[in-house]
Formats: structure tokens, C-alpha cells, sequence
């Protein structure tokens, strides 16, 4: 869509134009603010631990409540992801996505303040019904204000007029718009905060990349969606994911996949799988209905994609076979629409799934470098 | 069959190599001069047009403030946390040691980058762009001017308007001096479905809508019709020369059509052949017109884009990029020229009878029907010129008119060089004078293309001379009055601005604050400039029309001065109003202000510090003693180290100014030179077809009694009378169109109108050198007689048929 901005965002400086740069850095949505903020990409993902001198390193141990809310500017990406799960009153069920991501675009200690800032931040919002989907996205520039994360009055994560704001973490209102859509909805935590991996620290590949990461997956919700055919009253659940990183994939690593589901029985699974020329990557929380997470490292969940579908140019897989034979969970997720395609300035899919099989439920889907 | 035909046709040109030339020559010339022109103007439309687009594809509206000035950052921010979907823009103009660049600071985070311009190969707009340390983004022509410029590092990019930098906000902010401020906000397409009211946000900012923003297109219009019409004329002269020489080569190469027609040769294919012949020469000749076009542009272009920056402040590129879309249309233009010029020819061939004599017709009979229709087309022509300039307005009314005018002057010329032979005739004393009229009368018809193409050449000489002389005087001596004083001056700072008005208070006369803001003058984009209550002004400034007491009731504040460019443009005089930011002001005279592309008004200094508190108040004019001018100069830059840019005397501002005057009509010398070289070579070519079709009727005369030398002289003296009274046609007409240029296209096109002066010195040159130019056209055919066996005169009455 937007390729002289992508390349803006995405070229650090980087020497020469070859494809190896393009074809990876198209890669994933998750990936985009990493290559934002990447300088010498043409060198590969391998060369990822030379080049990042300056930024802070990835190392496990507690959270920092509510520090760790707002945003870690010494790290090169950052998210507050939420994507929920909602029905109207008629029991059409519906998808609303709200992500603000963070990239560093150089890295430094000192404060560069206005248009000097070297954050960048983007936002992407979406709302996803059986037959529609609806995307935006917006770009600013850190240190004007036009966006940001502060603790100083509760807490705030912005750009432009949308905002997930609130007077703590558990209690917020996100809102969002676009020329064609808008939604304003209340989220209030109904349980714990979850750290994913070995208490928040989420290792991503072999070789030892990791980021920082936990999730609110218990949101209740009640608000407002508009679209073109007018405003309806919805509610549901929906799932945050926080996580910064650095070094967040491998060099051989060329898109992931990502599901977050909730079954009926108020158990929940995140689970992911990066894919690479081998087997690839996978990893998953299981996480009890009173927040008690199990993690579970590479190889115990496997995700199996078993129907393709073609959406902007793109054979992506919208219905997948899920089993984590050590919990017994062996489930088919599908699309609630197949063509919930993101069209943003790196685009991937996500969008919500239903659940069949030995558990049922809902859930969202995340999967990124389709080419 | 075919070949052998073809190869007979061919023959002629190896025998009559000149005939080859000329006609490729003129071909070439005509389109030379046409595709140059298309060249320079296509060139500087696409700087126009690269530069109307720098911010996007289509005009956007944008948000400012009500008085243009710069804004504070923040109404950016409070825009977008509103729902505004806007993007912050800085800009501005810095003068570099390499001139002027327009420095455009942008926000890529906010801006669609797709709407910049097209990025083929390297991605300038990195990631590297962004910040203090980014680079400006330039063009290459505007990069190799700024080699050594102390200027942040350049970043070299196809299709980026020239002399426009693009920079991030912050690179743009520093340099332009704007530091946390923006000039303006632009609207982005696909806002969001909620968004309040802009008053509720801020209301201090109006929104502005979009205007077509490609004014320099329509601003620089009447130069570039000037330019195409010089082109167009020029090609019309140049058909005159393949029109002669296609008629030559049809008229002697009768014999050989006859013969291959009857050899069998059917009339069909001998026309497809000569069809085929004609149209392999309009594209060797063509090709070679469009090189040559090219030479002539690129040697053009550097004086036009002067004078584009120079009289409407536009830029464009000094340099040529080559199209392929020129190269099509230049062939194209030399085929249909050919084509035109050769219709009457072909015709002739189609018709010819299989056993028609074989004979070139020396002469149409001159038909007194033929010449009354031409001299009625003449009539109604210049009917509807005159009805044209009574009824009509506008750029392309004018040059309706002016094309009307010359092509009726042109049908007009043989009707009244055939009376003046006529009359010549009934004067003449002896047989030979009566031949001499009588024989010139006949010859009319096919000289008379040829005289046409002087008339007009000669005709655009003396009106655009006229022109140029005019303006030149009204312009020197309207610089001597508006540039009264003898320094100028610019300070850095305000504090500067203070010590320096102290410092100068014992060493100058009068310290004349020229303090202005921009701001729209009845909606188009205008100056207000501030003028101080003192003699200069009133003792010098050159008003056009002014109300009573005028320079009283300025420095009271009651009202407004403003430039002939707006007067006109609005169609508003003395004793009118006139919207200003947040005033509608009466206007209490009118000044000429030539050179100026933007409306102007002139308040007193009071109105408008009152009107426009955040004025920058950093220029000065000084009144000192014209001896003391190097001394105060001197002072000052030994006291706050001003350079050059910031300390100006009278007399370099008036050498700049008659620079850029002199470069402007540079372009319009250089193509008058070449239409009038055109002309002399289309009589060349007229006289030596004639001059071989003549001796059947020069044979008796040579019989009778007079020498070869003798009619020799004849023919050169025919063509000096012929030129002679083609000359007298051409001056009203040049006088007239000198008219039209400075009283009706010069009001379309730049907003000022100037008085007519009459140079009759340059006429006499003109005179002396058009009468050379014929005396050296027809030297040639009159030494060929001169130096002609007798055998060949004895040998018309010999073949007698």
C-alpha cells in the first residue's frame, strides 16, 4: 500500500537495496518496527547482536507494576496489543483490534526531545465482522506529543485522538476511528495479569532471542462499534499483550503465527509458532481460569494449517488444527472471516477465530509474512 | 518500373543539389525552431508543475493563521489528539551563496509519502531524513548549484521540483529560523468518521481552502504563448522556403513526369512515389530539425529560466531533459509541414493532362479575381482583429488578435505591391521601365510567398524591437524613481536593528524602515509593505492615479496604496477598497511596480505595525549623500559585519534589476534574428526558382537589344524595390503589434501597461539590413544571368513550341 513510507520507516540508513533487505523486512507486521529501528538490516538478522549496541538487552526476572506499563524507550520495540472478542445484542459476534506500537529508530541515551525524538510510534486499529473488515492506521513521530505512553495521571497509550486511557491499567477506555468505522469501549480486568514464558521473559527462538512479555487476558467489555451501517452496543472479553524486545527473531525466522484463545471452561491458551527452512519454533502458556499460567517451550504445542486461502494476492491459512496433547487439547480454529487482511504499511492477517474440537471457545489470530 | 521511376524523380536532386538543401534546410529550420520552442516550454511546465505537486498530487486545503505568519507546533499536536488528520509544514526561502532555495520541511511520519515525488532507485526518505542531522533533498540540477553551499548534507533525487529543498521539520526549522513554529497545517484526505469543529480546537486558525496551486502555470502563460507564437511563426517562414522548393523541384521535373507517364507509369503510382520521396525527406529533415531544435534550447533555456526567476519568481530548471513525446511530435510537425507545403503541387501532378507540354510555366497569369479575394480575406481579417481587441479579453484574445493582424497584413501585401506596380507601370517613361513594372507585376504571384514571410519577419522585428526600446525606457527611468535611496540594509536581529539605527542616525539623512508582512489583497497572495512619511516617497514614488492629498491620508492610516499589477488584476482604482487581512482599506492611489508577480500594498508604517504587530523590522532604506554612500557602506560592515547579502547599494540593485530585464527579452532577440535569416533565405529560394523559369521571357528582352549585365541589374534592382516597399507595409503593421504587445498582451500577461516610444534609428538599421539580405538573395540568380552563355537565350527561340 504505503511503500515510500514503509521504506521511510523501514531503512535505517541501510546501505544498498537488495532483496534479501525487502523480502525480510516485509516479512511480519510484529517485525516491522524491529526492521524501523534496525540499522545495516541488509547485513541479515544474524548480524543482530553486532548491531545493537546502544539498546538495552533482554534479561529475565521480575516485573515492575506499574512502571512496566508504560513504555521502555531503552529497548528497540515495543506494543500494547489488544485484541477482543465481542458479540451485539443480536449475537453476531465481532472482532476489534487496537495495537500501539513503539520503535526506537537509532539507539541513545540522551534525551532528544521534539523533532528530534528517535521514537517512532504507529498505531493499527481494525473491526472485524463475518462479512467486513475495517483497518487504519496511523504514524507519528515521538517527542512532539502527537503520541506516547504515560503513567503520570493513571495511565495513557496514545496517538493522534485514539487512546487507551484510564485511571489505573485494570480500568480503561480504548477508542478508536477511522473514515468508515469507530468504537469506544470500556475494558475492566475481571483477573490477573499473566506473565508468558518463564515469568514474562519469552524466548523466541533456539538461539536465545527473547522478549519481554505478559498479557491481561481476562478484559471484560462493553462499548460502542459504528460502522457504515450504523452504531451497535457490543460486548465480550478481550486480551492484552505487552512485550519489548530488542533482538526478537532470528536471522532464519520468516513470519510467526499467533493465536490467542479463550474456551468456554474460562481456561485460555497463547500460544505461537515462528516459522523457519526447518520445523520452526513453537511456544504456549496455558493459563488456568484463575490466571495460573503453565508455560510450555518448543515443540509441545503444534499448530497445522489445513485449509489456504487466497486474500490480497497472498495464500494465507485460515483454518489451522491446534493440539497440546499435554493438556488434551486437540481443537480446529477458522477464520470468522477470511479476508480479515491488514492492510497497513507492512501488512499481515489477524483477526478472530471460532473453536471446534475437543474444547470450544473463541479466540484471535495473528499471522504474518505470507508473501 | 517502379524503381526506374523512382530513380528518374531521384536524379533530379543529384543534378540540383542546392534545391536538396534548401529544402532540407528550411524543413529542418521550421521545425528546429518549433521543436525548441515546444522544448523550452514542456521543460518549464514540468517545473511548474513538479513544483505545484511538491506537497501532493491534488491541492489539499490547509489550516493557517489568519495572517499567514507562522504558527506555534503545538496546533499541530492539539489538531491530531482532536481527530484532525493534518500534517505540520515549514517553509520558507534562504538565499544561499548559489541563490535562493525554498526550503520545505516536512513531517514523513504525518505526510503520505507516496505523494512526493516519484522515487525511482535509491530511497531518499530514510529513516536518516529524520532528525537534526538529516539531509535536504534536492534535484540534481538544483544539487550541482549548490555544490559549495555551507548547507546540510544534499541527497540527490529525480523528480523533485528545482530550487526546492525538501528537509525534515527539524533540519527546516533551524534553517528557516522557525524554531517550534510551523507555516502550516495540510489537511489530509479520508479524515475520521468524529472529529469536532476546528473553532472548538483552535480558534484562532482558519481553514483554507484548496485554490488551484499551479499559479505559476497561469502566471507564466503569456511568456510561454509568447514563446509558442514565435515559434509558430517561425515554422509558417520556414514553410515559405519548402514551400518555394518543392514547387521549383515539381515545375522542373514536368518533363520527367510526362515522359513516365507516358511510358506507361500510371498517375497513381508516380504520385505515391513522389508521395514516398517528399515524405523520406520531411524525416531526414525533420530528424535533423529536431537535433538542431534542441541545440537552440539548450542554448535558450539558461536565459528563460533567468527570466522566469527573475519576473514571476518561478522556477525552473536550466537544463534540458530530452522526451521521446518531442521527438514524435517534432516529426510529426515536419511531415504535415511538408505535407502542406507540397499539397498544391501534388494536385497539380494529379491533374496533369498525359500529354500536356512539358513546359515550366513561368508565370501564372496574374489574376485580378485571385487578388480580389485575397485582398477581401485581408479585409475581414483585420475586421476581426479590430472586433477582437473591441470585444474580447484575455491572453489568448490577444494573440487571436495578433495573429489575425499579421496574416491579414500578409494576404494584404500582394494586393498592394500588384497597385504599386500597376501604378509604377502608368508612371514609367520608355519601353524598358514599362517592362521593368509590367514584367515585376508578373512575377508577383510567384514571389509573393516569399515577400509575405519578410512582411511578417519584419513586421515582428520592429514591434518586438519597438517593445523591448519601450519598455526599456519606462523601465530605467521608473527604476531611477522607485529606487530613491542610495542604501539598503539588513539587519540580523532586532537588537542589531537597534544599534544599527543608532549608529547610522548622525551619518545618514533619513533611516526608511522597509518593513513588510504577506498576506492575501483581495484573496490572491499579495505584499503590504510599510512606508515611512518622508520626501522620498512623496517627491519620487510613481504613482498612476492618486486621490487628493495622498501621501497625508497614507501616513494618517486612512487607507491604501497599491501596485497597477492589482489594480488591474481586481479591476480596482483610486477611491475603491481593497480587502487586506482583517481590513477593508480605500485606496488612495495607484504605482506602476513592474517586474513584481505579486500584488502589492503600501500602507503607512504606523497602519501597519498597528495591523501587523509581529512585522519583522530588520530592512532599512538610507538617504545619505551619493559621496558618502562607500563610506557609510564601509562603517557598517566594519561595525556589525554585514555581507553582502545584507548591505546593498542603489546601484547594484538597479544593474540586477536591468539584468534581468535584459535577459528576458534576450530569448525574443535571438528568435527575431532567426525569423528575419529565414525570411532572407525564403526570397533566396523564390528568386532562383523563378530565375530558371524566366529566360523564355528574358530571351526577347536580351534580343531586343539589352545586355546581359543589364538585366542583370534589372533583377537586382527588382528585388531591392520589392523589398523596399515590403519594408514600408511592415512598419505600420510592426508599429501596430508593438501596440497590441505593450498595450493589450503586456496588461494580460504581467499587469502593466506602458507607453509606445518610437525609435526611428532602428528602424533604418532594419531597412539598411533588409534591403542587404534581398540584395544578397538576388545577387546570386543576377550573376547567373549576368554570366549566361548567349547560346542558352538563343536557345529558348530555338525550342520555341
Amino acid at each position: 500500500m504505503n511503500a515510500k513510507r514503509l521504506r521511510l520507516l523501514r531503512h535505517a540508513g541501510a546501505s544498498g537495496g537488495d532483496i534479501f533487505k525487502t523480502e525480510m523486512v516485509a516479512v511480519c507486521a510484529i517485525m516491522f518496527w524491529l526492521c524501523l529501528a534496525l540499522p545495516g538490516l541488509a547485513q541479515g538478522f544474524a548480524g543482530l547482536g553486532a548491531a545493537e549496541d546502544g539498546y538495552a538487552e533482554v534479561r529475565p526476572g521480575a516485573f515492575d507494576f506499574p512502571a512496566d506499563h508504560g513504555a521502555h524507550p531503552d529497548f528497540r520495540i515495543e506494543w500494547w496489543y489488544i485484541t477482543a472478542n465481542l458479540e451485539t445484542a443480536d449475537g453476531a459476534p465481532l472482532g476489534v483490534q487496537w495495537t500501539l506500537f513503539r520503535s526506537a529508530r537509532t539507539a541513545g541515551t540522551g534525551t532528544q526531545t521534539g523533532w528530534n525524538s528517535r521514537q517512532a510510534w504507529m498505531g493499527h486499529a481494525a473491526v472485524t465482522t463475518s462479512d467486513q473488515h475495517f483497518v487504519t492506521e496511523r504514524i507519528a513521530r515521538g517527542g512532539t506529543g502527537q503520541a506516547g505512553v504515560s503513567l503520570d495521571d493513571g495511565f495513557a497509550a496514545w496517538i493522534d485522538e485514539w487512546g487507551m486511557v484510564g485511571p489505573t491499567f485494570d480500568d480503561v477506555r480504548l477508542s478508536a476511528q477511522g473514515h468508515d468505522f469507530s468504537y469506544d469501549l470500556e475494558l475492566s480486568a475481571q483477573g490477573p495479569i499473566v506473565a508468558q514464558g518463564d515469568g514474562g521473559y519469552s524466548v523466541k527462538s533456539a538461539s536465545g532471542q527473547a522478549s519481554r512479555y505478559y498479557s491481561q487476558p481476562f478484559y471484560g467489555v462493553e462499548g460502542m462499534v459504528t460502522l457504515p451501517s450504523g452504531s451497535v452496543a457490543v460486548t465480550g472479553q478481550a486480551w492484552l499483550d505487552r512485550e519489548w524486545s530488542t533482538q526478537l527473531l532470528d536471522a532464519d525466522q520468516s513470519g510467526w503465527d499467533w493465536v490467542s484463545l479463550s474456551f468456554d471452561t474460562g481456561e485460555k491458551l497463547m500460544g505461537f509458532l515462528l516459522r523457519d527452512q526447518g520445523d520452526g519454533f513453537t511456544s504456549a502458556t496455558w493459563i488456568a481460569a484463575d490466571g495460573t499460567p503453565t508455560p510450555y517451550g518448543d515443540g509441545a504445542l503444534r499448530l497445522t494449517p489445513l485449509e489456504w486461502h487466497r486474500v490480497a494476492g497472498r495464500d494465507v491459512p485460515v483454518v489451522w488444527r491446534v493440539n497440546l496433547p499435554d493438556r488434551g487439547l486437540d481443537v480446529t480454529i477458522a477464520a470468522l472471516n477470511r479476508d480479515a487482511w491488514m492492510e497497513t504499511s507492512v501488512p499481515y492477517w489477524e483477526g478472530p477465530v471460532t473453536i471446534a474440537g475437543s474444547h470450544a471457545g473463541r479466540g484471535y489470530l495473528e499471522m504474518t509474512g505470507y508473501e | 518500373m517502379r524503381r526506374a521511376a523512382l530513380l528518374a524523380l531521384l536524379s533530379h536532386w543529384w543534378r540540383r543539389p542546392f534545391q536538396l538543401v534548401a529544402l532540407l534546410l528550411g524543413l529542418a529550420t521550421a521545425t528546429a525552431l518549433w521543436s525548441g520552442v515546444q522544448a523550452i516550454n514542456a521543460e518549464a511546465r514540468n517545473s511548474y508543475d513538479r513544483a505545484a505537486t511538491a506537497l501532493g498530487p491534488t491541492p489539499r486545503a490547509s489550516i493557517i493563521a489568519p495572517d499567514g505568519a507562522p504558527m506555534p507546533e503545538s496546533h499541530f499536536v492539539a489538531l491530531r489528539r482532536a481527530g484532525w488528520l493534518v500534517t505540520p509544514v515549514v517553509e520558507g526561502t534562504i538565499s544561499t551563496g548559489a541563490g535562493p532555495l525554498r526550503i520545505l520541511g516536512i513531517d514523513p511520519f504525518t505526510l503520505p509519502l507516496d505523494d512526493l515525488p516519484d522515487q525511482t532507485g535509491e530511497t531518499a526518505f530514510d529513516t536518516a531524513f529524520i532528525g537534526a542531522d538529516g539531509p535536504l533533498i534536492v534535484s540534481p540540477e538544483t544539487a550541482a548549484r549548490l555544490a559549495n553551499a555551507d548547507l546540510p548534507r544534499r541527497i540527490v533525487q529525480d523528480g523533485v521540483a528545482p530550487g526546492v529543498a525538501y528537509a525534515d521539520m527539524a533540519v527546516a526549522q533551524s534553517l528557516l529560523g522557525l524554531e517550534g513554529r510551523i507555516s502550516r497545517l495540510i489537511v489530509l484526505d479520508a479524515q475520521p468518521l468524529n472529529r469536532p469543529p476546528l473553532k472548538e480546537i483552535v480558534p484562532t486558525l482558519t481553514l483554507d481552502q484548496p485554490q488551484s496551486r499551479n499559479d505559476m502555470a497561469g502566471l507564466t502563460d503569456s511568456f510561454h504563448l509568447n514563446l509558442t507564437a514565435f515559434g509558430l511563426l517561425s515554422f509558417a517562414v520556414g514553410l515559405f522556403i519548402v514551400r518555394g522548393t518543392i514547387g521549383l523541384a515539381f515545375e522542373q521535373r514536368r518533363p520527367v513526369f510526362r515522359t513516365l507517364r507516358a511510358l506507361g507509369l500510371p498517375a497513381r503510382t508516380l504520385l505515391w512515389l513522389l508521395l514516398v520521396e517528399l515524405l523520406a525527406l520531411a524525416l531526414v529533415s525533420g530528424a535533423a530539425g529536431i537535433a538542431l531544435g534542441y541545440l537552440i534550447a539548450s542554448a535558450l533555456i539558461p536565459d528563460v529560466a533567468a527570466t522566469l526567476r527573475g519576473l514571476y519568481g518561478a522556477s525552473v530548471e536550466g537544463t534540458l531533459s530530452i522526451q521521446p513525446i518531442w521527438w514524435v511530435s517534432g516529426l510529426a510537425i515536419a511531415v504535415l509541414g511538408t505535407g502542406l507545403a507540397a499539397i498544391s503541387s501534388l494536385w497539380q501532378v494529379a491533374r496533369l493532362p498525359l500529354l500536356a507540354p512539358a513546359q515550366p510555366r513561368a508565370w501564372a497569369r496574374a489574376s485580378e479575381a485571385a487578388l480580389i479575394w485575397q485582398g477581401a480575406a485581408a479585409i475581414s481579417l483585420a475586421v476581426m482583429a479590430y472586433l477582437t481587441l473591441t470585444f474580447a479579453s484575455g491572453l489568448i484574445a490577444g494573440f487571436v488578435m495578433l495573429g489575425a493582424l499579421l496574416i491579414a497584413a500578409a494576404l494584404a501585401l500582394p494586393v498592394i505591391l500588384y497597385g504599386a506596380m500597376w501604378l509604377g507601370g502608368r508612371l514609367a517613361k520608355g519601353p524598358l521601365a514599362q517592362w521593368f513594372w509590367a514584367d515585376t507585376r508578373q512575377q508577383l504571384p510567384g514571389l509573393s510567398l516569399a515577400l509575405m514571410a519578410l512582411l511578417l519577419a519584419l513586421a515582428a522585428n520592429i514591434g518586438v524591437g519597438t517593445m523591448v526600446s519601450s519598455f526599456r525606457l519606462t523601465f530605467t527611468g521608473w527604476l531611477d524613481q522607485r529606487l530613491a535611496s542610495e542604501l539598503y540594509v539588513t539587519a540580523e536581529t532586532d537588537a542589531q536593528a537597534e544599534a544599527m539605527i543608532a549608529f547610522l542616525e548622525p551619518r545618514a539623512d533619513a533611516i526608511l524602515p522597509l518593513w513588510h508582512v504577506e498576506g492575501d489583497l483581495n484573496g490572491l497572495p499579495g505584499e503590504i509593505y510599510g512606508v515611512a512619511d518622508h520626501p522620498t516617497y512623496r517627491d519620487n514614488w510613481p504613482l498612476l492615479d492618486a486621490l487628493p492629498d495622498v501621501w497625508d491620508r497614507i501616513a494618517a492610516g486612512e487607507g491604501v496604496l497599491i501596485n497597477e499589477q492589482l489594480a488591474r488584476r481586481s479591476d480596482i482604482w483610486s477611491g475603491d477598497t481593497v480587502s487586506l487581512p482583517g481590513w477593508q482599506a480605500q485606496i488612495l492611489g495607484v504605482y506602476s511596480d513592474y517586474g513584481n508577480p505579486l500584488g502589492q500594498a503600501l500602507i503607512g508604517i504606523g497602519a501597519l505595525t498597528d495591523r501587523f504587530p509581529a512585522v519583522e523590522r530588520l530592512s532599512y532604506g538610507l538617504r545619505v549623500n551619493p559621496a558618502q554612500v562607500d563610506a557609510v557602506s564601509a562603517a557598517l560592515v566594519d561595525e556589525f559585519g554585514l555581507d553582502t547579502d545584507n548591505l546593498i547599494n542603489q546601484s547594484e540593485i538597479k544593474a540586477f534589476s536591468l539584468s534581468v530585464f535584459e535577459r528576458t527579452f534576450t530569448v525574443s532577440r535571438a528568435l527575431n534574428v532567426l525569423t528575419l535569416s529565414v525570411a532572407g533565405f525564403a526570397i533566396l529560394t523564390s528568386l532562383l526558382t523563378l530565375a530558371a523559369m524566366r529566360l523564355p521571357q528574358l530571351a526577347p528582352v536580351w534580343a531586343s537589344g539589352v545586355s546581359r549585365a543589364g538585366l542583370a541589374r534589372l533583377e537586382l534592382a527588382r528585388a531591392l524595390v520589392l523589398a523596399g516597399l515590403t519594408l514600408i507595409c511592415a512598419l505600420p503593421v510592426g508599429l501596430l503589434l508593438a501596440w497590441v504587445l505593450l498595450g493589450v498582451i503586456n496588461v494580460e500577461a504581467f499587469g502593466w501597461r506602458l507607453p509606445l516610444f518610437i525609435f526611428p534609428m532602428d528602424w533604418a538599421i532594419l531597412a539598411v539590413l533588409a534591403l542587404i539580405a534581398a540584395a544578397a538573395a538576388a545577387l546570386f540568380p543576377a550573376v547567373r544571368i549576368a554570366r549566361m552563355p548567349p547560346a542558352r537565350l538563343l536557345q529558348v527561340f530555338a525550342h520555341e513550341r
